[in-house]
């Protein structure tokens, strides 16, 4: 192939960069069961540990015997609170500024909770081990409603008493966590009071859990003789890991090498520290040799981060024409025994205040309060920027019941309530400024592509149908409309712990003019191995199978804070594109220097620098890398490299239109979805293959969550929900096929405009579902009714609407 | 705990080892065999992530005891690539669908889905979201493996044609 035969067009396709639907480079090694995940990993000597946790909610730990357990051939420690409190280990800071404890520190606030830690040669032995390790307890009254804990007596967190000053302001209560306040109270109080009309409702998104396919673990192993500590994990955020590690233990930083190998799923389960995570890195200190923690499935869904937990009460007001006038929110917010919620610190209910949504909402005003209760800490954004999931049901919802008040048609009153396109940046009642957003062009093409008209047709229809008793199903059609926030963010008000939430890229272009990139981010299926090398490719004319790259270990990539809340495209990837063009820029100089001519007189050109008016007088960059390495160029340094430390100027909002058609028997409740159409609007397009796969994997993990998946408990504290036997995970069964579709918004502020879309789906997606399997019922009197729509609670509102004669 | 002789023959090669009678197959091919393709998510047989392939029936090694299977041939998605080390038809057509994300359910819906072609070599849509719904995957919605399964049905189809 010749260089100088083949069109612009023709050498563009063959970088694979932006706008390829390239395959992924991950592929070849995990097809073959070659991936490299957590329990892969097998260290000489490595030891094994397994935690004994607590069958009660809420209980005094009055002793624990580690006399038979150590007995047991094969076991070398079992490590409590006790063992861990001279290193001051036995409690760990959480994300969000409260504290939880690593071990049982004199008593259990959940199920499940860690007491103990044993550790043996094998896994069978720990497992045994914990068995024989035994515990007292004394139970004490069990608090699983948030809205008891708040009236309640019982002192949950006795090491807060006294404290009426939380991470985020003033306690209410001993069980009361933080008040945190948006928008104008009064003013939308008087607007709420004078309104034509109000609707009010308590909309509530259930606790689930994110339940990656691979549990969370760890493999820690201190080298005694060089006082370095390398720990292996499940980790979203290795850096951030590695900063931790060294507050709370005590070993300088420098020491410590963390590395994230390939990870099966996160959906924000990865992002928080857990006590098998310090458990495993004390136990390699105590013992020295390597000790691996790895989850079971139970423990991971009874004590690893839940998601959700949100009672929000709402009250929208509109005009009688359905010009939505202002809107209210109080949220009362489950976080279980400790708040270990992953958000930004300002943020102690991450970004619900996006809870406008995609509407001109000009006054709003939101609180949230958080409560403890006799649940597993957490409160992560499962496949969603924090909290936006929850603040996207919740407007979604409210929507669709202003509409009932109103009489109107909730397509229609989206409509006339949206953001118009010539109004952005947009800034909200409650603080954000949208980036970019043409939603009315999304929404029409969404209702032209699935015929909205003639669904509610053949609903009008269905609904006579069933009256005249010709039918037992009816016709739901769910409508959404979401703005995410994602790409979290700007240093001058996001960090976490501190650290701000910039990301990063390296890049380094080797002599023969192949390259490798190492961010800050890390994978766990997003495909950033094949994406990045995409975007580098289009800004650096070297083709994407000539870029390798690689993330998670902090020994060799550069600072950053990880992968989640739909931040890797919006802030590595800008990072990227900036380190990119700093090794361009520095291209151009090598590539005049070359032609003999001025800087200024050579242009970019694919994957070249050109004569300006002289196309056929260039340097590819290819030639540009070798001559890099091999010329003295004066006033260059040699070599081509270049590092980017990106803060975002602002947040990205992708937004997207989403319609489901669904068919529900009322008589067994069961459910099918007969079409789910899908638009996305995440600004640039970087590979529309993998953004159609996020998209079916996102609105598949919506349809679970809307339709089955929850953590249920009972009024003991028991979790009802701890295997894939209670917990509902979507076989291929019930999935449906998903129409994705899109429009292309880019960020103004993003240096190649994408805005994330990894999450999109989820956050659409939920109250997709959920809206139509209300809307099903609408005709017959439904308001709202609460998810998980399963089958027993979907026949339950029929049975209550008197559907069963 | 005394230990007992298994031996296996696991993607062609004959194997063995000392085993408790207790130990799981999975843990017998991982820690023992260091054969890491097939990988545990649930430990109660409904995920699929550790599917193998038991004389000729897909097995969840999570839940089946090395002893039970003594003797037996058991294929891994290790045996499932070409002799000359490129990828197996499926192998490339889950690439090549994008039929898989995060890669941790991957080893068992493919070693699933190799049995699920030898049991019907013409499934449709339908038969392959059945046959298939004992593995479950929560990055892709599933959508890219029932075509990436589809895409292999026909090229296996067409090789055996060919070979005819």
């Amino acid at each position: 192939m010749n260089d100088q035969t083949l069109t612009p067009e023709e050498r563009a396709a063959n970088l694979k960069g932006m706008g390829s639907s390239r395959k992924r480079v991950e592929d070849v090694r995990f097809t073959q069961g070659k991936g490299n995940y957590v329990d892969d990993i097998k260290l000489d000597g490595m030891l094994f540990g397994d935690f004994v946790r607590s069958p009660y909610a809420h209980a005094r730990v009055v002793s624990v015997n580690k006399e038979a357990a150590l007995a047991l051939p094969g076991v070398i420690a079992v490590l409590t609170a006790e063992d861990l409190s001279p290193l001051g280990l036995h409690w760990m800071p959480t994300l969000a500024g409260d504290k939880q404890m690593v071990l049982a520190d004199g008593k259990v606030l959940f199920q499940g909770q860690e007491v103990a830690f044993v550790v043996a040669e094998d896994r069978y032995i720990a497992a045994d081990a914990a068995e024989l390790v035994e515990v007292e307890y004394e139970e004490l009254p069990v608090l699983t409603d948030p809205f008891e804990a708040l009236k309640s007596d019982v002192v949950l967190r006795e090491d807060l008493e006294g404290q009426t000053e939380g991470a985020h302001g003033p306690r209410k209560h001993h069980n009361h966590i933080f008040t945190w306040e948006q928008g104008d109270k009064d003013a939308t109080e008087a607007i709420l009071a004078e309104a034509d009309v109000v609707a009010e409702e308590m909309v509530y998104y259930h606790r689930t859990h994110p339940c990656p396919l691979e549990t969370c673990g760890s493999v820690a192993s201190m080298d005694k003789v060089t006082g370095k500590l390398t720990l292996y994990g499940t980790f979203q955020a290795p850096h951030a890991i590695r900063t931790v590690v060294s507050l709370i233990s005590g070993i300088a930083e420098h020491n410590i090498r963390v590395i994230s190998p390939d990870i099966g799923g996160g959906f924000g389960n990865k992002v928080g520290a857990y006590a098998g995570y310090v458990c495993s890195v004390v136990a390699s200190i105590v013992t020295g040799k390597p000790v691996k923690w790895v989850e079971d499935r139970m423990e991971n869904l009874m004590s690893t981060a839940f998601a959700r937990d949100y009672w929000m009460q709402g009250k929208i007001a509109a005009t009688k024409d359905g010009k939505i006038t202002g809107l209210w929110c109080h949220t009362t917010a489950d976080h279980g025994g400790f708040d270990a919620c992953a958000d930004p610190t300002k943020f102690p209910a991450g970004f619900m205040n996006i809870c406008t949504g995609s509407y001109d909402i000009p006054t709003a005003y939101l609180a949230v309060d958080g409560v403890y209760t006799n649940k597993a800490p957490g409160g992560v954004a499962y496949r969603c920027s924090f909290r936006v999931t929850e603040a996207a049901y919740f407007i979604e919802r409210m929507i669709e019941v202003l509409a009932i008040k109103l009489n109107m048609d909730a397509a229609e009153l989206r409509r006339i309530n949206f953001i118009k396109a010539d109004q952005f940046p947009y800034q909200s009642a409650l603080g954000w400024e949208y980036d970019s957003g043409d939603y009315h062009t999304a929404w029409d093409k969404a209702l032209k592509a699935v015929d909205y008209e003639g669904l509610r047709a053949e609903q009008a229809q269905r609904v006579e149908e069933f009256k005249a008793g010709k039918t037992r199903k009816l016709l739901g059609i769910g409508l959404t409309h979401f703005t995410e926030i994602v790409g979290a963010g700007p240093v001058k008000n996001c960090d976490i712990l501190g650290l701000g939430m910039f990301d990063s890229c390296e890049i380094r272009i080797h002599p023969t003019g192949s390259a490798i990139a190492r961010l800050g981010t890390i994978s766990q299926g997003q495909g950033h191995a094949t994406t990045f090398a995409q975007i580098i490719a289009s800004e650096i004319g070297l083709p994407a199978d000539d870029i390798t790259l690689e993330e998670g270990d902090t020994d060799t990539a550069p600072y950053g804070l990880g992968t989640y809340g739909s931040r890797s495209t919006p802030v590595a990837g800008a990072a990227t594109a900036m380190a990119a063009r700093k090794i361009r820029a520095k291209a151009q100089m090598i590539a005049a220097y070359l032609l003999e001519v001025h800087d200024d007189d050579v242009e970019w050109d694919v994957d070249r620098f050109a004569v300006k008016g002289a196309p056929e007088r260039f340097k590819t960059m290819k030639e540009i890398a070798f001559a890099a390495y091999n010329q003295a160029i004066p006033g260059l340094e040699p070599g081509l490299e270049a590092v980017s430390y990106y803060d975002p100027p602002n947040m990205t909002y992708p937004f997207g239109a989403y319609i489901c058609v669904m068919e529900i028997d009322v008589d067994t409740g069961e459910w099918d979805v007969r079409k789910f159409y899908a638009l996305d609007d995440c600004g640039t397009r970087i590979n529309p293959m993998i953004i159609d796969g996020q998209v079916h994997g996102g609105v598949t993990e919506a349809l679970a969550i809307a339709m089955g998946q929850e953590i249920a408990y009972d009024e003991m504290g028991n979790v009802k929900t701890g295997t894939l036997m209670d917990f509902f995970l979507p076989t291929a069964w019930e999935t449906p096929n998903y129409i994705t579709d899109y429009t292309v918004t880019p960020s103004p502020h993003h240096p190649i405009g994408a805005k994330g879309v990894g999450e999109s789906p989820n956050v659409g997606g939920v109250p997709c579902f959920s809206n139509a399997v209300h809307d099903a019922f609408r005709p017959f009197g439904l308001v709202q009714s609460h998810m998980p729509h399963d089958h027993w609670r979907i026949w339950k509102i029929a049975n209550g609407l008197g559907m069963h004669g | 705990m005394s230990k007992m002789h298994v031996k296996l023959t696991v993607n062609g090669k004959e194997v063995e080892g000392l085993a408790e009678p207790r130990t799981l197959l999975i843990h017998f091919l991982r820690e023992d065999l260091k054969i890491t393709g097939p990988h545990i998510g649930c430990e109660t047989s409904h995920c699929g992530a550790c599917t193998v392939d038991i004389d000729g029936k897909s097995v969840k090694s999570c839940t089946t005891f090395v002893a039970q299977v003594n003797g037996a041939d058991i294929t891994t998605v290790e045996g499932l690539t070409n002799d000359d080390g490129s990828l197996g038809v499926l192998q490339e057509m889950f690439r090549e669908h994008h039929g898989l994300q995060c890669g941790f359910c991957t080893p068992g819906m493919i070693t699933r889905a190799h049995r699920l072609l030898q049991e019907n070599p013409n499934p449709t849509e339908e038969e392959i979201r059945f046959g298939m719904a004992g593995n479950l995957c929560r990055c892709t919605g599933y959508q890219n493996i029932v075509k990436a399964i589809s895409a292999s049905a026909d090229m296996l189809n067409a090789q055996k044609e060919a070979a005819e």
